[in-house]
Protein backbone atom coordinates (compact mmCIF):
# COMPACT_ATOMS: atom_id res chain seq x y z
CA UNK A 1 0.00 0.00 0.00
CA UNK A 2 1.55 2.97 -1.21
CA UNK A 3 0.13 5.02 1.98
CA UNK A 4 2.07 3.00 4.39
CA UNK A 5 5.24 3.02 2.35
CA UNK A 6 4.63 7.10 3.05
CA UNK A 7 3.40 6.82 6.58
CA UNK A 8 6.92 5.59 7.73
CA UNK A 9 8.69 8.44 6.32
CA UNK A 10 10.03 11.10 8.73
CA UNK A 11 9.32 14.44 7.09
CA UNK A 12 5.38 12.60 5.99
CA UNK A 13 4.68 12.09 9.25
CA UNK A 14 5.51 15.56 9.82
CA UNK A 15 3.44 17.35 7.39
CA UNK A 16 0.84 15.27 8.43
CA UNK A 17 0.97 16.52 11.98
CA UNK A 18 1.10 20.08 10.30
CA UNK A 19 -1.81 18.88 8.35
CA UNK A 20 -3.74 17.96 10.91
CA UNK A 21 -3.02 21.05 13.04
CA UNK A 22 -4.18 23.15 10.08
CA UNK A 23 -7.50 21.20 9.74
CA UNK A 24 -8.32 21.80 13.06
CA UNK A 25 -7.41 25.36 13.07
CA UNK A 26 -9.96 25.60 9.70
CA UNK A 27 -12.42 23.58 11.73
CA UNK A 28 -12.65 25.89 14.31
CA UNK A 29 -13.06 28.96 12.06
CA UNK A 30 -15.81 26.91 10.75
CA UNK A 31 -17.36 26.13 14.79
CA UNK A 32 -16.83 30.11 15.62
CA UNK A 33 -18.88 30.86 12.18
CA UNK A 34 -21.42 29.16 13.39
CA UNK A 35 -21.68 30.14 16.72
CA UNK A 36 -21.15 33.90 16.37
CA UNK A 37 -24.02 34.25 14.34
CA UNK A 38 -26.85 32.58 16.29
CA UNK A 39 -28.81 35.30 16.85
CA UNK A 40 -29.14 36.18 13.68
CA UNK A 41 -30.02 32.19 12.92
CA UNK A 42 -32.45 32.29 15.24
CA UNK A 43 -35.10 34.49 13.49
CA UNK A 44 -34.73 31.86 10.82
CA UNK A 45 -38.63 31.10 11.51
CA UNK A 46 -39.56 28.14 8.76
CA UNK A 47 -36.43 29.00 6.97
CA UNK A 48 -34.60 28.17 10.44
CA UNK A 49 -36.25 25.05 10.94
CA UNK A 50 -35.30 23.66 7.46
CA UNK A 51 -31.56 24.19 8.74
CA UNK A 52 -31.85 22.69 12.05
CA UNK A 53 -33.26 19.29 10.21
CA UNK A 54 -30.64 19.58 7.79
CA UNK A 55 -28.48 19.69 10.25
CA UNK A 56 -29.55 17.04 12.17
CA UNK A 57 -29.65 15.12 9.66
CA UNK A 58 -25.60 15.77 9.12
CA UNK A 59 -25.28 14.98 12.96
CA UNK A 60 -26.85 11.73 12.25
CA UNK A 61 -24.63 10.17 9.44
CA UNK A 62 -21.97 12.26 11.47
CA UNK A 63 -22.70 9.76 14.72
CA UNK A 64 -22.63 6.41 12.72
CA UNK A 65 -19.18 7.42 11.09
CA UNK A 66 -18.07 8.11 14.59
CA UNK A 67 -19.23 4.24 15.35
CA UNK A 68 -17.89 3.11 12.39
CA UNK A 69 -14.30 4.12 12.48
CA UNK A 70 -14.61 2.65 16.48
CA UNK A 71 -15.78 -1.09 14.55
CA UNK A 72 -12.64 -0.27 12.35
CA UNK A 73 -10.85 0.49 15.39
CA UNK A 74 -11.76 -2.70 17.51
CA UNK A 75 -11.79 -4.62 14.67
CA UNK A 76 -7.76 -5.63 15.32
CA UNK A 77 -8.03 -5.99 11.05
CA UNK A 78 -5.91 -2.12 11.18
CA UNK A 79 -2.34 -2.03 11.29
CA UNK A 80 -0.41 1.40 12.72
CA UNK A 81 -0.04 3.72 11.27
CA UNK A 82 -3.60 3.41 9.36
CA UNK A 83 -4.84 2.89 13.03
CA UNK A 84 -3.81 6.46 13.93
CA UNK A 85 -5.18 7.49 10.95
CA UNK A 86 -8.71 6.12 11.46
CA UNK A 87 -8.49 7.22 14.78
CA UNK A 88 -7.60 10.97 13.41
CA UNK A 89 -10.32 10.86 11.02
CA UNK A 90 -12.74 9.86 14.00
CA UNK A 91 -11.56 12.68 16.13
CA UNK A 92 -12.51 14.79 13.14
CA UNK A 93 -16.20 13.62 13.36
CA UNK A 94 -16.04 13.94 16.98
CA UNK A 95 -15.77 17.76 15.94
CA UNK A 96 -18.20 17.78 13.45
CA UNK A 97 -20.79 16.04 15.25
CA UNK A 98 -19.95 18.68 18.41
CA UNK A 99 -20.17 21.61 16.46
CA UNK A 100 -23.42 20.43 14.76
CA UNK A 101 -25.21 19.72 17.73
CA UNK A 102 -24.29 23.02 19.89
CA UNK A 103 -25.75 24.64 17.03
CA UNK A 104 -28.85 22.81 16.63
CA UNK A 105 -29.50 23.53 19.72
CA UNK A 106 -28.77 27.63 19.88
CA UNK A 107 -31.08 27.34 17.16
CA UNK A 108 -34.17 25.95 19.13
CA UNK A 109 -33.57 22.61 17.94
CA UNK A 110 -33.02 19.08 19.29
CA UNK A 111 -29.55 16.95 18.35
CA UNK A 112 -30.29 13.72 17.50
CA UNK A 113 -28.85 10.70 19.83
CA UNK A 114 -26.15 8.44 19.00
CA UNK A 115 -28.28 5.15 18.13
CA UNK A 116 -28.02 2.29 20.68
CA UNK A 117 -26.67 0.34 17.76
CA UNK A 118 -25.71 0.80 14.29
CA UNK A 119 -26.24 -1.72 11.57
CA UNK A 120 -22.64 -1.81 9.49
CA UNK A 121 -21.56 -4.72 6.87
CA UNK A 122 -19.29 -6.55 9.57
CA UNK A 123 -19.58 -10.00 7.53
CA UNK A 124 -17.55 -8.55 4.62
CA UNK A 125 -15.01 -6.84 6.59
CA UNK A 126 -12.37 -9.34 6.36
CA UNK A 127 -8.96 -7.24 6.07
CA UNK A 128 -7.91 -4.04 6.21
CA UNK A 129 -8.42 -3.26 2.75
CA UNK A 130 -12.08 -3.95 3.27
CA UNK A 131 -12.42 -1.71 6.02
CA UNK A 132 -10.35 1.38 4.58
CA UNK A 133 -12.84 0.23 1.34
CA UNK A 134 -15.86 0.66 3.63
CA UNK A 135 -14.65 3.82 5.01
CA UNK A 136 -14.05 5.63 2.29
CA UNK A 137 -17.65 4.61 0.76
CA UNK A 138 -18.94 6.77 3.86
CA UNK A 139 -16.77 9.42 3.25
CA UNK A 140 -17.51 10.12 -0.33
CA UNK A 141 -21.10 9.41 0.19
CA UNK A 142 -20.26 12.25 3.17
CA UNK A 143 -18.70 14.38 0.64
CA UNK A 144 -21.94 13.98 -1.78
CA UNK A 145 -24.29 14.33 1.23
CA UNK A 146 -22.76 17.48 2.27
CA UNK A 147 -22.71 18.94 -1.44
CA UNK A 148 -26.53 18.18 -1.75
CA UNK A 149 -27.04 19.77 1.21
CA UNK A 150 -24.52 23.00 1.14
CA UNK A 151 -27.20 24.88 -2.04
CA UNK A 152 -30.16 24.04 0.24
CA UNK A 153 -29.43 26.19 3.57
CA UNK A 154 -31.23 29.25 3.74
CA UNK A 155 -28.37 30.90 6.06
CA UNK A 156 -25.03 31.49 4.02
CA UNK A 157 -22.51 30.91 7.30
CA UNK A 158 -24.19 27.30 7.67
CA UNK A 159 -23.54 26.83 4.04
CA UNK A 160 -20.07 27.62 4.98
CA UNK A 161 -19.74 26.01 7.82
CA UNK A 162 -21.12 22.41 5.87
CA UNK A 163 -18.75 23.30 3.02
CA UNK A 164 -15.92 23.53 5.15
CA UNK A 165 -16.60 20.05 6.64
CA UNK A 166 -17.09 18.82 3.44
CA UNK A 167 -13.70 19.53 2.47
CA UNK A 168 -12.65 17.91 5.68
CA UNK A 169 -14.71 14.68 4.49
CA UNK A 170 -13.04 14.92 0.78
CA UNK A 171 -9.41 14.62 2.15
CA UNK A 172 -10.93 11.45 4.03
CA UNK A 173 -11.77 10.12 1.22
CA UNK A 174 -9.02 10.86 -0.93
CA UNK A 175 -6.50 9.38 1.43
CA UNK A 176 -8.23 6.33 2.18
CA UNK A 177 -8.46 5.78 -1.41
CA UNK A 178 -4.79 6.15 -1.33
CA UNK A 179 -4.01 4.03 1.21
CA UNK A 180 -5.98 1.35 -1.11
CA UNK A 181 -3.66 2.04 -3.65
CA UNK A 182 -6.09 4.17 -5.78
CA UNK A 183 -6.16 7.30 -7.65
CA UNK A 184 -6.42 9.64 -4.57
CA UNK A 185 -8.38 12.47 -6.64
CA UNK A 186 -9.89 10.18 -9.20
CA UNK A 187 -12.06 13.23 -11.19
CA UNK A 188 -11.81 17.47 -11.62
CA UNK A 189 -15.08 17.07 -10.15
CA UNK A 190 -17.75 15.56 -7.33
CA UNK A 191 -21.06 15.09 -7.51
CA UNK B 1 -21.18 15.14 -22.09
CA UNK B 2 -20.71 14.60 -18.58
CA UNK B 3 -23.27 14.76 -15.73
CA UNK B 4 -21.78 18.19 -14.21
CA UNK B 5 -21.87 19.33 -17.95
CA UNK B 6 -25.50 17.82 -18.31
CA UNK B 7 -26.42 19.96 -14.94
CA UNK B 8 -24.96 23.05 -15.88
CA UNK B 9 -26.87 22.79 -19.74
CA UNK B 10 -29.96 22.56 -17.13
CA UNK B 11 -29.30 25.38 -15.15
CA UNK B 12 -28.90 27.57 -18.23
CA UNK B 13 -32.11 26.39 -19.88
CA UNK B 14 -33.83 26.76 -16.67
CA UNK B 15 -32.91 30.64 -16.19
CA UNK B 16 -33.46 31.17 -19.87
CA UNK B 17 -36.63 29.54 -19.61
CA UNK B 18 -37.60 31.60 -15.86
CA UNK B 19 -38.33 28.82 -14.56
CA UNK B 20 -36.25 25.75 -12.56
CA UNK B 21 -35.27 22.10 -13.64
CA UNK B 22 -38.79 20.25 -14.34
CA UNK B 23 -38.72 16.07 -12.95
CA UNK B 24 -38.98 14.69 -15.91
CA UNK B 25 -42.58 13.20 -17.65
CA UNK B 26 -43.20 10.91 -20.37
CA UNK B 27 -40.10 11.89 -22.02
CA UNK B 28 -38.25 10.98 -19.22
CA UNK B 29 -34.56 9.27 -20.54
CA UNK B 30 -33.83 5.47 -20.51
CA UNK B 31 -31.92 4.42 -17.61
CA UNK B 32 -29.11 2.36 -17.55
CA UNK B 33 -28.10 0.47 -14.24
CA UNK B 34 -24.63 0.61 -14.45
CA UNK B 35 -24.36 4.51 -14.20
CA UNK B 36 -27.06 4.20 -11.60
CA UNK B 37 -24.92 2.35 -9.04
CA UNK B 38 -22.45 5.23 -9.56
CA UNK B 39 -25.06 7.96 -8.61
CA UNK B 40 -26.30 5.72 -5.24
CA UNK B 41 -23.00 6.29 -4.24
CA UNK B 42 -23.98 9.75 -3.44
CA UNK B 43 -26.80 8.14 -1.32
CA UNK B 44 -24.12 5.94 0.80
CA UNK B 45 -23.89 8.95 3.19
CA UNK B 46 -27.21 8.09 4.74
CA UNK B 47 -28.57 4.87 2.79
CA UNK B 48 -28.11 1.49 2.23
CA UNK B 49 -30.06 -1.15 0.16
CA UNK B 50 -30.76 -4.19 3.15
CA UNK B 51 -30.56 -2.08 6.71
CA UNK B 52 -31.72 1.37 8.20
CA UNK B 53 -29.56 4.44 8.78
CA UNK B 54 -29.61 7.92 8.63
CA UNK B 55 -32.13 7.35 5.71
CA UNK B 56 -34.47 4.07 5.74
CA UNK B 57 -33.26 1.24 3.80
CA UNK B 58 -34.13 0.84 -0.47
CA UNK B 59 -34.90 -2.64 -0.39
CA UNK B 60 -38.89 -3.22 -1.12
CA UNK B 61 -38.91 0.60 -1.86
CA UNK B 62 -41.49 -0.18 -4.71
CA UNK B 63 -44.67 -0.28 -4.27
CA UNK B 64 -44.06 0.83 -0.72
CA UNK B 65 -45.64 3.98 1.19
CA UNK B 66 -43.35 6.70 1.89
CA UNK B 67 -42.87 6.67 5.90
CA UNK B 68 -43.55 3.28 6.35
CA UNK B 69 -40.67 0.74 6.84
CA UNK B 70 -41.40 -0.25 10.57
CA UNK B 71 -38.89 1.31 13.38
CA UNK B 72 -37.40 3.91 11.24
CA UNK B 73 -37.97 7.36 12.60
CA UNK B 74 -39.34 9.37 9.89
CA UNK B 75 -40.60 12.88 9.64
CA UNK B 76 -44.07 13.74 10.22
CA UNK B 77 -43.32 15.38 6.69
CA UNK B 78 -42.84 12.11 5.32
CA UNK B 79 -45.09 10.22 6.69
CA UNK B 80 -47.74 12.23 5.91
CA UNK B 81 -46.47 12.99 2.23
CA UNK B 82 -49.58 10.07 0.93
CA UNK B 83 -46.94 9.12 -1.51
CA UNK B 84 -46.01 5.25 -2.69
CA UNK B 85 -42.62 5.02 -4.27
CA UNK B 86 -42.77 3.87 -8.11
CA UNK B 87 -40.53 5.29 -11.18
CA UNK B 88 -42.67 8.29 -11.36
CA UNK B 89 -43.08 9.60 -7.63
CA UNK B 90 -39.23 8.85 -7.23
CA UNK B 91 -38.22 11.03 -10.15
CA UNK B 92 -40.32 13.45 -8.47
CA UNK B 93 -39.06 13.47 -5.39
CA UNK B 94 -35.44 12.83 -6.55
CA UNK B 95 -35.53 15.52 -8.80
CA UNK B 96 -36.40 18.22 -5.49
CA UNK B 97 -36.61 16.13 -1.93
CA UNK B 98 -37.59 19.59 -0.37
CA UNK B 99 -39.88 20.72 -2.43
CA UNK B 100 -41.45 17.40 -3.05
CA UNK B 101 -41.99 16.69 0.47
CA UNK B 102 -41.73 19.77 2.29
CA UNK B 103 -40.40 19.16 5.70
CA UNK B 104 -38.57 16.11 4.73
CA UNK B 105 -35.33 15.18 7.06
CA UNK B 106 -33.62 14.85 3.27
CA UNK B 107 -31.69 17.96 3.32
CA UNK B 108 -30.52 17.40 0.02
CA UNK B 109 -30.85 19.64 -3.25
CA UNK B 110 -32.03 16.33 -5.48
CA UNK B 111 -30.50 14.27 -8.28
CA UNK B 112 -31.37 17.44 -10.81
CA UNK B 113 -30.45 15.91 -14.19
CA UNK B 114 -33.34 13.44 -15.77
CA UNK B 115 -30.90 10.92 -16.97
CA UNK B 116 -28.87 10.72 -13.84
CA UNK B 117 -32.10 10.36 -12.30
CA UNK B 118 -33.70 7.83 -14.62
CA UNK B 119 -30.30 6.03 -14.00
CA UNK B 120 -30.67 5.86 -10.44
CA UNK B 121 -34.13 4.81 -10.34
CA UNK B 122 -33.42 1.75 -12.72
CA UNK B 123 -30.72 0.37 -10.23
CA UNK B 124 -32.91 0.49 -7.82
CA UNK B 125 -35.55 -1.26 -9.83
CA UNK B 126 -32.50 -3.88 -10.34
CA UNK B 127 -31.59 -3.90 -6.92
CA UNK B 128 -34.81 -4.44 -5.40
CA UNK B 129 -34.71 -7.46 -7.05
CA UNK B 130 -31.11 -8.84 -6.16
CA UNK B 131 -30.68 -11.65 -3.60
CA UNK B 132 -29.47 -9.04 -1.13
CA UNK B 133 -33.42 -7.47 -1.48
CA UNK B 134 -34.85 -10.69 -1.58
CA UNK B 135 -34.04 -11.97 1.76
CA UNK B 136 -34.52 -8.26 3.75
CA UNK B 137 -37.73 -8.20 5.33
Amino acid sequence: MSFLILGNAPDALAARRSFLGKSGLLLSGAAVALLARQEALAKGGKSGASDVRILNTALGAELEAIAAYQLGAESGLLQKPVLDLALTFQGHHKQHAEILSQTIAKLGGKPVAAKDKYNFPTDTLKTQADVLRFAATLEKGAVSAYLGAVPVFHNSDLAKAAASILGDEAMHWAILRNALGEVPVPSAFMA
Amino acid sequence: MTALARALAGVALAFAAGSAPAAAKDTAPRGDAKAGEAVYARCLACHALAYDRTGPRHCGLFGRRAGSVKGFHYSNAMRHSNIVWSRKTLDRFLANPMKAVPGTAMGYAGVTDPKERADLIVYLEQANASPECRKTP
